[in-house]
């Protein structure tokens, strides 16, 4: 990563990130038919559309402010529990960043934000959800890993949820059937901090 | 003016046949709405048809919210959040089950009960 983010490609991230969710809805949407009610692709790629269609105008914002107006579109288009979370995590995130943050910067927003999904959610980690990926990530990016060491932690982080019990959402009304699975809402994150992660490692 | 109830559930007749019961048991002296579905119309909820239903169902004496799965608690509480103060702290998203939830709510709201008092009678309902 760059030492500062000021001249990151809004647009080009959009675009990333709306091509690997569209492109990984049915594997996230599978993945939900077996521990959640089988929504979270198809709402991730719903909100992730509305961002797509709105690149340009998110682009022409300053940063905090092009992640505030993006995590609002995923609130208001995802339609289930996933769009306020991840929806506060980016609002969280550019309420956190100033205009051209370096990275250390970055990290502590992230932290920020980390712990805003947490209150959203009622949840901490262990208990198999998204935040089982964000905190590791969020200790790769306070001690300073390259791109593609963050990528490989939140990858591993999100296969770590598969011998875990849910006992947050849906997935934690199975109880000990919720075993075996890798779950979908960290999988999703996995996919959006390695698609983050390259993208701002191609443009460094 | 009575506390408002809000019913919000993935499924849109799911939230309509419970405000059906509630009007049929109630009356239609307690504001009440329903929202139901994702923002395409499938199952799930939507931020901003919470946000309108809270206000079809406004009252300055608040509005109690009943939900059905996790989230469609979420996105309440979301759609509280961005609708702000002063109105959001009049609003409250309850842990009840939703039918017989709003059911008591709305017959204890029918009765000039405070905001807290709805709350708390649906509450009873879901035993810690």
């Amino acid at each position: 990563m760059t030492d500062t983010l000021a001249s990151l490609d809004i647009r080009q991230l959009v675009l990333a990130c709306a091509a690997t969710i569209s492109a990984h809805a049915d594997e996230l949407t599978s993945l939900d038919q077996a521990i959640g009610d089988g929504d979270h692709g198809y709402n991730m790629k719903r909100g992730f559309d509305a961002l797509l269609a709105e690149a340009d105008a998110l682009a022409a914002k300053p940063l905090p402010d092009a992640l505030k107006a993006a995590g609002t579109k995923l609130v208001m288009t995802v339609g289930g529990a996933s769009g306020p979370l991840f929806g506060t995590f980016l609002m969280a995130l550019g309420k956190e960043m100033p205009a051209s943050p370096g990275r250390p910067e970055f990290a502590a927003a992230f932290a920020k934000a980390v712990d805003a999904v947490a209150a959203r959610g009622k949840s901490e980690a262990g208990q198999k959800t998204m935040l089982d990926v964000l905190y590791p990530v969020r200790d790769a990016l306070a001690a300073g890993k390259p791109e593609a060491e963050i990528a490989a932690v939140a990858d591993a982080a999100a296969e770590a949820t598969v011998p875990m019990k849910a006992l947050r959402g849906r997935a934690s009304f199975l109880g000990e059937r919720s075993i075996g699975h890798m779950d979908p809402g960290s999988r999703s994150s996995a996919l959006l901090v390695r698609t983050v992660a390259e993208t701002l490692g191609a443009t460094a | 003016m009575n506390v408002g109830i809000v019913i919000v559930s993935h499924s849109p007749k799911v939230a309509e046949g419970t405000a059906d019961m509630v009007r049929q048991m109630v009356g239609d002296e307690v504001p009440l709405a329903w929202c139901g579905g994702n923002p395409e119309g499938g199952l799930g909820t939507s931020v901003g048809d919470i946000m309108e239903a809270i206000g079809r169902a406004w009252s300055e004496a608040g509005v109690a919210i009943l939900v059905d799965l996790g989230g469609a608690e979420t996105n309440s509480e979301m759609a509280v959040e961005m609708i702000g103060e002063p109105r959001a702290k009049k609003i409250v998203v309850c842990n009840a089950p939703i039918v017989e939830g709003a059911v008591m709510a709305a017959t204890e709201a029918s009765g000039g009960a405070t905001l807290r008092e709805v709350v708390a009678t649906a509450h009873e309902l879901s035993p810690a």
